[in-house]
């Protein structure tokens, strides 16, 4: 029988250590609402996420009050829009008709984010990829809920380096559509390497084709659980540090776990998986920074911040995994700046720099997020930024993303201000050293020797 | 059905689990465990009861156990027993 005091363990995580989960994310696929009639393609689209994502919130609701933890967001995501406009789309703006569609179904449904307005562009783009890209820009500045996210390489393919070309001006172009309101069309876009189908996290959510009509994904958080357990192991060894991290991320995974049996039984769908992340956010206490500094280093930045970050990732994913039935999505320690209060203060202090960020990239579940640059960054730097991500993530066999903010009109020792969960973040120095010539080059890198598997 | 552990924590007083459990009492949940603890003149008590005969919708009965502790001062929370199982046990 359960006890008082492990009840009020749980209970102390809730309360103190903001144990929640971070979002139930219900992925929809849209592969069936395909037309040739760009009215009937936005009708289907509509009445099928309606349809499907009715009792979401009020589910999640429920499930929040009966249990007792928090659930911070529920979600959407959608096949990449690029193969389901294919059909109907013609240009640019057809595309965006099709982002204020889902806008609408995401604002009717009560969901904060819809994920998949994407394109899985890896190793070639079609026509119709390259408009939806082309499109994002108008589509994130005239919509409120939708995120955009493009795959630019992988493992298994190499990198189109067109595309990362393309990707660096419209980073920028989304930047100048959304300059009014500090660039912040550029934190719902997102380039990656190695997407995963199943990823319940925005900006990056999308639901792939590898994927059944309907599923739900739950994404875990719990990075102030980690540093209270840690306090409690001030001065010992690795080995117990370790275990600590390990057992912690087991409760917190299965915590997320049970959620997402329950919201899969109430609401008649199947479960997909859970993503143990450890997913920051900007309030106090709630830092994977923190976690760091409670290893023992002085800043997050610091040397030594490398390992500290590797062998969290790894124990978390250690004790995530036999918590869960089906682990998938990102699942590790997310490191952005501007939803991290820990990581704020580091680059504040000038313990953190860009080149930091991107080591730490290589052993963590994703890479360089919410990180706000100078406005007047070149599109070119933004795509050797971009390339250098999906190269760690290319040749490492990981997920590798790249979220910035070229906040339009701001420069280093500015602050930007975003709200809610998205936080704000000091503006960044970027290396002023061009690539201009090495990104214009065109074609693509090679898919690299490892891959050559079969 | 699950079982249900409601947690009382507070500054203790007379009368406390009188009044628990008279509303519990009142909407048909069995009591099936009952643990307490007094450390330095605070209340901390463990219920483990069954739902299962009451009528009374969940969620309803979490938010009125929340309100009756505002009322004698101390903090009520109703949670589901597998949120604590699923965490603590393998």
């Amino acid at each position: 029988m359960i006890t008082i005091f492990e009840v009020n363990e749980t209970n102390k995580m809730i309360e103190q250590e903001r144990l929640d989960v971070r979002t139930i994310t219900l992925g929809i696929s849209l592969l069936d609402c395909c037309d040739s009639d760009l009215d009937a393609l936005n009708r289907n689209i509509y009445d099928k996420i309606t349809r499907l994502a009715k009792d979401l919130v009020s589910t999640g609701r429920e499930i929040e009050l009966e249990y007792g933890i928090p659930i911070v967001n529920t979600r959407i995501s959608v096949t990449p829009i690029a193969l389901v406009g294919g059909g109907a789309c013609r240009s640019p703006e057809d595309f965006v008709e099709v982002a204020k569609t889902l806008d609408r179904a995401a604002r009717d449904t009560g969901v904060n984010f819809l994920g998949g307005y994407s394109a899985i562009v890896s190793k070639g783009m079609t026509p119709t990829d390259e408009a939806l890209i082309r499109s994002i820009p108008t589509a994130l500045a005239s919509t409120e809920r939708v995120c955009s996210s493009v795959n630019i390489g992988s493992t298994k393919t190499g990198i189109n380096m067109d595309a990362v070309k393309l990707m660096g001006e419209i980073v920028r172009e989304t930047a100048e559509a959304t300059k009014e309101n500090n660039s912040l069309g550029c934190a719902k876009l997102v380039v990656l390497c190695n997407a995963p189908d199943d990823n319940p996290f925005m900006a990056g959510a999308f639901h792939g084709v590898t994927e059944a009509d309907v599923v739900i994904n739950v994404g875990v958080s719990g990075p102030g659980v980690i540093k209270h357990a840690l306090e409690g192991v001030r001065g010992e060894n690795f080995e117990v540090l370790c275990e600590t991290v390990k057992k912690t991320a087991f409760k917190v995974t299965r915590a997320g776990q049970l959620v997402a049996q329950e919201a899969s039984e109430r609401l008649g769908i199947p479960f997909g998986i859970v993503d143990l992340s450890l997913a920051p956010t900007p309030s106090v206490g709630d830092s994977v920074a923190g976690i760091l500094e409670e290893m023992g280093l002085e800043s997050a930045g610091a040397p030594g911040t490398t390992a500290a970050l590797a062998l969290l990732n790894d124990q978390v994913k250690k004790g995530g995994i036999m918590a869960s039935s089906f682990v998938g999505g990102l699942s590790g320690a997310f490191i952005p700046v501007s939803e991290d209060q820990g990581m704020i203060d580091a680059v504040n202090r000038g313990a953190l720099t860009l080149e930091k960020l991107e080591a730490m990239t290589c052993v963590c579940s994703v890479g360089l997020d919410m990180i706000a640059i100078p406005g007047n960054t070149p599109a070119s730097t933004i795509s050797g930024i971009i390339a250098d991500e999906a190269a760690i993530g290319m040749i490492n066999q990981k997920t590798t993303a790249v979220r910035l903010i070229p906040v339009i009109g701001k420069d280093v020792g500015d602050t930007v201000e975003f709200g809610g969960l998205l936080g704000h973040a000091p503006v960044q120095q970027v290396n002023r050293f061009g690539c201009a010539d090495f990104i214009n080059r065109g074609g693509r890198i090679p898919a690299p020797i490892h891959s050559f598997k079969n | 059905m699950s079982k249900t552990i409601i947690t009382v924590a507070g500054k203790d007083a007379v009368g406390i689990i009188a009044k628990i459990c008279t509303y519990l009492a009142d909407n048909e949940v069995n009591v099936e465990d009952i643990s307490q603890t007094i450390v330095q003149g605070y209340f901390n008590m463990m219920m483990i009861v069954d739902t299962s005969g009451s009528s009374k919708p969940y969620a309803e009965m979490v938010t009125e156990l929340e309100v009756l502790g505002d009322e004698i001062g101390v903090k009520i929370r109703c949670q589901r027993e597998d949120i604590f199982t699923k965490m603590h046990r393998i």
